[in-house]
Parts: C-alpha cells; sequence; structure tokens
C-alpha cells in the first residue's frame, strides 16, 4: 500500500464492509467448527491432498503469471483492428462456469478432441490431457486471462510522459519501466491466482485423473457430505486460511511500491518491441483461449432448441442476482479501497481462500434457527456472491485508489476538499475502468456460481447454472449444453456492458 | 439486527399455524432430480394431493448424500416429514441419527433381495453397470476389464452415490482380493469425476468407452430418444444394487399424513411413475408391468449387496484400499 501524506478518505463504511467480510468468511467457519463433535485429527490423506494442492496451485499460478507478461506487453505495445473486442473477449474462461470450461477444453485436448484428431492423421502418438499437467493447463487456461487483464491494468498506469521520456533519451524501457511496474502488479496477480488454484475442486477432480489429484477443497466436501464432520471440515478450512495468510504475507513482503507518479492521463504512444514478436504472443494466446469457447458454442446450439421453457426464468433469475452482487460488490470494493491499509489487504484475499461450501453450512447453521433458509436464498446468493468476487474487484480498484491518492491528496487538502468534493470529482471520474471492469466481473462470476445456491435453493429458485446441471442430471446433456451457451452468452453480454460502460471514453 | 430477526420469527410462526389450520402441508425432503421437471416429482405431486386432501412440499437437496447432510445440519428442528431418496450406502448413518422413525407399512415388495428394514421403505431400485456403446467391445467381468486396454470413467467414491456404489461393487465381489482389482482397474481409468453427471457426459463426448451408471441407462435412451446406440455391459461377479429408500422423520408434526404417503409410495399409481422419470425399477410389481423398452435391459444372473451396517463398516478400509491403489 502507498504512503498516503494526507487522510482525507472516508472510513466509516470501509469499517463496516471489513466486520461484512470477515462475518461471512472466518465467521461462517466460526459457526461450522462450533457445531462439530471434534474427533480424531487430520490423516495421512488429508496431508497428502494439503501437499498436492500447494503444489498444483504453485504451477499452476507461476505459469499464468510468467505467460500473461508477453502477452500484456503485446497487447500494451500494439494498436489493432479488433483489439478491444480481444481484450474483452480474454475475460471470457475465467467466467464460465468451471463443467462447462473443462468440457470446452476437452473438446480442444480430449481424448476424442482437436488436437488428438490432428495428431492421428499425421499418424503421430496420442497425448492425453488427464494428470497434473492437465490440471495445470486448465488452471492457465481460466487464470492467464485474468493476469493478462492485472498486468495490462499495470502497463497503462505508467504515464504516457515517461515513455516519451525514455524514447527521446533512447533509455531501456523493460528495465526503467516496466520491471520496477511488474514488481508492483506481479506479486499480488500471482497471490490471487495461487488462492484461485487452492480452493479447486471439479478441475482438479475431472482433469487430475484420480485420488492423486485431492485437492483440500475435496477433502472439505467429503467431510461435509460424506461423512458429516464438522469438525474435520472446520480444520481442513483452517488450513486453507493458513496458506492463504501466509501467501498474502509473501507476497506483500515482495511487492515493490509504485514510483512512477503522476501524469497527465494521456495515452501512451509506444517506439519499443518488435511487431511481429507481439503479433505471434497475441495470435498464439488467442488461440488458446479461444478455441475451446468456440467448441462451447458450436455443441450449445443445437441444444438451444431442447430448452425447457423454465429456463427463461432461471436466466432472469440469475442475472438479477448477478446485478445486485455487481452493485453490492462494487460498494463494498470502494469502501474498502478509499479506507486502505493492512487490514483491507487481507480482508481482500480472504474470500478467495474460503471454501464456498463451509461458507454455505456456516450460513446455513447461523440462518436455520431464524428463518427457513429457501426463503432468503436469493439475498444470500447475491451477498456471498458479492464478497467472493471481491478480491478481484480489489485487485483492479485498489491500486488506481492509491495511485490516485499518491498523486492528488495534496492537492486535494491544499484546496481543502471535503471528503464528498474528494470522492466524486476525483476518485470516482479516475476509476471508471477499474470499476467497470470489477463490475462486469462480479456479475459475470455471480451468474456461473453453483456454490451456495445449491444448498439454499428451494423449489421454485432455480437459478441457471443450477438448471444446467440438473438438466445433465435428467440424462439431457444436449439441453444442458444449450443451458450453458445461454449462460456464455448473458455471462459475457454482463461483462462486456459493465466492462464497456467503464471505458467508453478510454483508449483501453 | 434484534429487530427484524423477532418480527421475521413472530411471522413466520404465525404464518406456520394459519397454514395448519386451512390444509395441512406434508413437507418430503428428496434430491434434485427427484423434483426436477423430468422427474417423478410433479406427478407424484398430483396424484397424491388428489387423495391426501394436503399440501405436499417437495424441499430438493442436491443428492442422495447431500440429502443426509441437510438432514443432519437442521437437526430435530427439521421441518421435514418425510426423507425420499437415501440408499443402503446411506442408511446406517441415517438410522446412527435417532432421526427417523418406524415406517410401519407392510409392501408386497419386489426387490431380487429379501428386505426387512423398520425404518426405510424401498421406492425404487437399480444395478449399476457400465455403460458403453453398442458394437463395441464388451469386457464381460470386473476382471476381464482391469485385464483389457478399455477405458472408463468413474465417480470418486467420496463425491458421489454411484462412485461409492462401485467401491461397495469391487469389495462385495471381490472382499480381500478388492486392493489387487483396483490396482490392475487404474490403467483403465481416463478419470474420476466428482459426480455422476461429469463422467456420463464424458463418456457421451467420446471421451471414454464407457461410464460407471445404471443397467437402466439404456433405457432412456432408448425410450426418451428412441436410440438403441447405448448398452449396459453384464459382468459374471454380479451387479452391486441401489436400493433408494424413504423414511418418516420422527419429529414430523403430520404423522398420519406421512404415514399416508409412505403406503401411496409403494401403491400402484407411484411405482408406474417411477421407471420414465427416475429411470429405475419399481419397487413393487405393477399392474400394467414394466413399460416397453425395459424387457430389453441386461438383468444380472446375480445381486450383490451389503447390509447397510456392513457396507459402513467396510467403507474406510475400502477407500483406503481404493485411494493407495489409484495414486501409484
Amino acid at each position: 500500500m502507498a504512503q498516503r501524506p494526507v487522510t482525507i478518505n472516508p472510513t466509516k463504511p470501509g469499517g463496516i464492509a471489513v466486520g461484512l467480510v470477515l462475518a461471512l468468511t472466518l465467521g461462517t467457519l466460526g459457526a461450522v467448527a462450533w457445531r462439530a463433535d471434534w474427533g480424531c485429527g487430520l490423516g495421512a490423506a488429508d496431508w497428502a491432498a494439503v501437499r498436492f494442492t500447494v503444489t498444483q496451485a504453485l504451477v499452476s499460478a507461476g505459469l499464468s503469471c510468467l505467460l500473461a507478461i508477453p502477452v500484456a506487453r503485446a497487447l500494451a505495445r500494439r494498436r489493432f483492428w479488433g483489439r478491444s473486442v480481444l481484450v474483452t473477449l480474454l475475460g471470457a474462461p475465467f467466467l464460465l462456469p468451471v463443467i462447462v470450461a473443462v468440457l470446452g477444453l476437452l473438446a480442444v485436448f480430449g481424448r476424442n478432441g482437436i488436437l488428438n484428431d490432428a495428431l492421428g492423421a499425421l499418424g503421430l502418438p496420442e497425448v492425453s490431457i488427464y494428470g497434473f499437467h492437465g490440471v495445470v493447463l486448465a488452471h492457465v487456461f481460466f487464470n492467464l486471462p485474468l493476469v493478462t487483464r492485472l498486468i495490462l491494468q499495470g502497463w497503462l498506469s505508467i504515464p504516457a510522459e515517461r515513455f516519451r521520456l525514455a524514447a527521446s533519451l533512447d533509455a531501456p524501457v523493460g528495465r526503467l519501466l516496466e520491471r520496477p511496474m511488474l514488481r508492483t502488479v506481479l506479486p499480488p496477480a500471482f497471490l490471487i491466482v495461487f488462492l484461485i488454484c487452492l480452493t479447486s475442486f471439479a478441475v482438479a477432480l475431472t482433469l487430475g485423473g484420480g485420488p492423486r489429484a485431492t485437492t483440500v477443497e475435496l477433502a472439505i466436501y467429503q467431510a461435509l457430505r460424506f461423512d458429516f464432520d464438522l469438525g474435520r471440515a472446520a480444520m481442513l478450512a483452517s488450513i486453507q486460511f493458513g496458506l492463504c495468510s501466509i501467501a498474502a504475507a509473501l507476497a506483500w513482503r515482495m511487492t515493490a511500491v509504485d514510483g512512477f507518479g503522476a501524469g497527465l492521463d494521456r495515452s501512451v504512444d509506444r517506439w519499443d518491441g518488435s511487431r511481429w514478436g507481439d503479433a505471434v504472443v497475441i495470435a498464439l494466446v488467442a488461440t488458446f483461449l479461444l478455441v475451446p469457447l468456440i467448441m462451447v458454442i458450436v455443441r450449445g446450439v443445437p441444444g438451444l432448441l431442447e430448452l425447457p421453457a423454465d429456463i427463461l426464468r432461471a436466466a432472469l433469475r440469475s442475472v438479477t442476482i448477478a446485478i445486485i452482487s455487481a452493485a453490492l460488490c462494487i460498494g463494498l470494493t470502494l469502501a474498502l479501497a478509499l479506507r486502505g491499509g493492512r487490514i483491507v489487504g487481507l480482508v481482500g484475499v480472504l474470500p478467495l481462500a474460503s471454501s464456498s461450501l463451509v461458507v454455505g453450512t456456516g450460513l446455513f447453521l447461523l440462518v436455520y434457527p431464524i428463518v427457513n433458509p429457501a426463503k432468503l436464498a436469493l439475498v444470500v446468493t447475491a451477498l456471498v456472491n458479492a464478497v467472493l468476487a471481491l478480491p478481484f474487484a480489489l485487485r483492479s480498484v485498489a491500486p488506481a485508489v492509491d495511485k490516485i491518492t499518491s498523486d492528488y491528496a495534496r492537492l486535494g487538502a491544499i484546496l481543502d476538499m471535503s471528503t464528498w468534493v474528494w470522492t466524486t470529482r476525483v476518485i470516482l471520474p479516475r476509476l471508471r475502468r477499474p470499476l467497470g471492469f470489477a463490475a462486469g466481473l462480479a456479475a459475470a462470476l455471480s451468474m456461473g456460481d453453483l456454490g451456495v445456491i445449491a444448498l439454499f435453493a428451494g423449489d421454485a429458485q432455480e437459478t441457471l447454472p443450477l438448471a444446467m446441471y440438473r438438466l445433465m442430471g435428467a440424462y439431457r446433456m444436449d439441453a444442458a449444453a444449450g443451458a450453458a451457451l445461454v449462460l456464455l452468452v448473458l455471462s459475457f453480454a454482463l461483462f462486456w456492458i459493465c466492462d464497456r460502460g467503464g471505458r467508453v471514453d478510454a483508449d483501453l | 439486527m434484534m429487530k427484524p430477526i423477532i418480527l421475521t420469527t413472530v411471522a413466520g410462526l404465525c404464518m406456520a399455524t394459519a397454514a395448519t389450520a386451512e390444509t395441512p402441508v406434508l413437507t418430503v425432503m428428496t434430491y434434485d432430480s427427484f423434483t426436477s421437471e423430468w422427474g417423478p416429482g410433479p406427478a407424484v405431486e398430483a396424484a397424491f394431493e388428489d387423495t391426501c386432501a394436503c399440501d405436499l412440499q417437495f424441499v430438493g437437496a442436491g443428492d442422495g448424500a447431500a440429502l443426509l447432510a441437510r438432514l443432519q445440519l437442521e437437526g430435530p428442528r427439521t421441518e421435514a416429514d418425510v426423507v425420499l431418496g437415501l440408499d443402503t450406502n446411506l442408511t446406517a448413518a441415517a438410522r446412527v441419527t435417532g432421526l427417523f422413525a418406524p415406517h410401519g407399512v407392510t409392501a408386497d415388495l419386489a426387490l431380487p433381495i429379501a428386505w426387512d428394514d423398520a425404518e426405510f421403505l424401498p421406492f425404487d431400485w437399480g444395478y449399476f453397470a457400465f455403460v458403453g456403446n453398442a458394437g463395441a467391445d464388451a469386457p464381460t467381468s470386473l476382471r476381464a476389464l482391469a485385464d483389457s486396454d478399455i477405458k472408463v470413467v468413474i465417480q470418486d467414491p467420496r463425491s458421489s452415490t454411484p462412485g461409492l456404489g462401485l467401491l461397495m461393487w469391487v469389495k462385495a465381489a471381490y472382499g480381500d482380493d478388492a486392493g489387487q482389482i483396483w490396482a490392475d482397474l487404474a490403467d483403465n481409468i481416463v478419470t474420476v469425476t466428482p459426480g455422476w453427471s461429469e463422467a456420463y457426459g464424458l463418456f457421451l463426448e467420446g471421451e471414454a468407452d464407457a461410464a460407471l451408471s445404471y443397467t437402466t441407462s439404456p433405457a432412456y435412451h432408448l425410450i426418451a430418444e428412441e436410440d438403441d446406440s447405448k448398452v449396459a455391459w453384464a459382468f459374471d461377479e454380479g451387479h452391486y444394487m441401489q436400493v433408494e429408500v424413504a423414511g418418516k422423520v420422527a419429529s414430523t408434526d403430520v404423522p398420519e399424513l406421512a404415514d399416508q404417503f409412505l403406503a401411496f409410495m409403494v401403491g400402484d399409481v407411484f411405482q408406474t411413475i417411477i421407471p420414465t422419470t427416475n429411470w429405475m425399477y419399481p419397487a413393487t410389481t405393477t399392474v400394467d408391468g414394466l413399460p416397453e423398452g425395459f424387457d430389453t435391459l441386461i438383468t444380472p444372473a446375480k445381486a450383490l449387496l451389503m447390509s447397510p451396517e456392513d457396507a459402513l463398516a467396510a467403507r474406510p478400509a475400502a477407500l483406503d484400499e481404493w485411494r493407495n491403489a489409484l495414486s501409484q
């Protein structure tokens, strides 16, 4: 966090937001632990799960970050037709429900996929996606676009004046501008991806090829669903939080403070880099990310005709939840980002380390004595989704707020700006881009979420992802593929509207 | 915070009293696919409400295992009057909770095994089986599958009821040699999925030659899709059964209605709905017999099933065996 010479940010809403996030993450864990009958501790298999979880998360996060650097640099350096559409489309894998993305990946890399068909035609041996490498591949597929977007924002936050200066002095841009920027942007991005992969469940299990690929989240699922061992679930969830805290502390130590200073908000022109190199990087990554998505569309189109009439109501319900959830998320994010400080840094990553099953179970235990959970299903889902999307929103918004504060707080203090004027005139207009991205992400993530609703929903509260899973469970795989396509289009439309809205006059 | 909570509670209580004063409500907690548009739920609800002068409400809760977890979360304060959809791998744990009362129903059951359980009454059953494509290589036993290079997808016994069914199948058929079978099966297993839907989806996408499902799965394709390209493999060791049961919740506020529902459940109307909505065998012989298409299904020569108590006791060791064999 940047040092602030003058404090004129509001702190009270931030305090409330901190309380809410702590209640939903650690509070729900507490509720589960409180109800537990404490029996035996963790076995060897649990520790094996912890080891596998950490290893795959480290490799997945490392690889996602390494690959994202050249992609973000190429996108930051080049202007070409369709660039802004591509930047938006790159967000899509991250927004997909896991099983849809996995089926899309399998259509390309599976035993019966495009890749193996091509290898077969060339007389080459088949490659198998199942195993450790498959898990990493899927995690990179999910997270590379996110890291790319986060780094791209870092690149665009270097003032245009610095690049002009570097170009006129013929100075090395990479060493003087890009490396320091990466030191501020990469560690938090790595942390986020590490934590996402830490709580992976369906990806790891489906592509991992067997019980070797057991994650802590699966062990929690087993403890809660099959053994009803709340104590073990609480212990495993605590381990996840512990790992999260260690990773967060390490990431903070490694994060450098941004020292570029203020610019004049001019658009960046670049004079360095190889045009062809950048084109190859962009083409490769676009192919890797977009072909599986195209396969989801191809599989889904025939299923559209088989969709039941109820799907419209489910879709409407999902969109409503997504919009409420995005609004809540933006409110929380602003409150936290404006408050600032270490506690916000921790609160900003805690939701990533929480198991949605533990959150759901804890909430259920808290709510059940008071009111029928089915009555609260949609409200609770919107709130939990908002909190689960918070880390991503905060990652995008907080650095921007810090930068604005360090650049303009003195000016604001000299002009004796009130908190209100400071927030509405200085902060918000400069936050449109990250806020739009954050709102889009929150809305889309909420669309695809299946975590909490499954535990709370009554019969008449089916959301789109739940409807999709129920179709699959009733042998109707084609209709489910159609529902997945509807889900993809709606998530993406929500993301696009918010994201575009945020950069309507911007150059990204 | 306090005030709204008290108000909601009071409102809830008032509404509850008002509701019981009019039509009595029977709450049946069951798994999701039972209540879905294509499941037995809608037809069962309509048929029972015709006879009971009551309001039958389903509460859906994931799959069978989630159902038991949900009931345990709610404890004795649960609003559920009947729980429908547990299987014999779960009933021992369900019995221990003490949340169930004896059902008191005597029915003429048509299961391939003897049934005697005071708390849990079957409503349908089926055999687990690998389902593959017609015309392709079909192994004739678990042993033959393990020795072949045929690829299958299975479900994780730690997160899925069919997955747990296969674990018990191998244990029931091979006892102490189960670990060896799993070790030999390891190279046949493409991957292990969290649930039935993912495994069956992967099979239909061509990722494997077969998926663990039920002998009745081909009937869905035949009857609902007029597609006869799917077959279940008949295995010499016999097939492990899944018997799905319902039980009366001890704390129910409408015990007579719950009894009435359980009796209705093993009656002809309910049982006739089952085959083409839940794609399982009815628990009693129906007047009209099985629907056309069910006669094409394989009928295993030997039915395997451990008692609920044996299944619960055998599970931890069998899971370790499974994990060790497949983690090599």
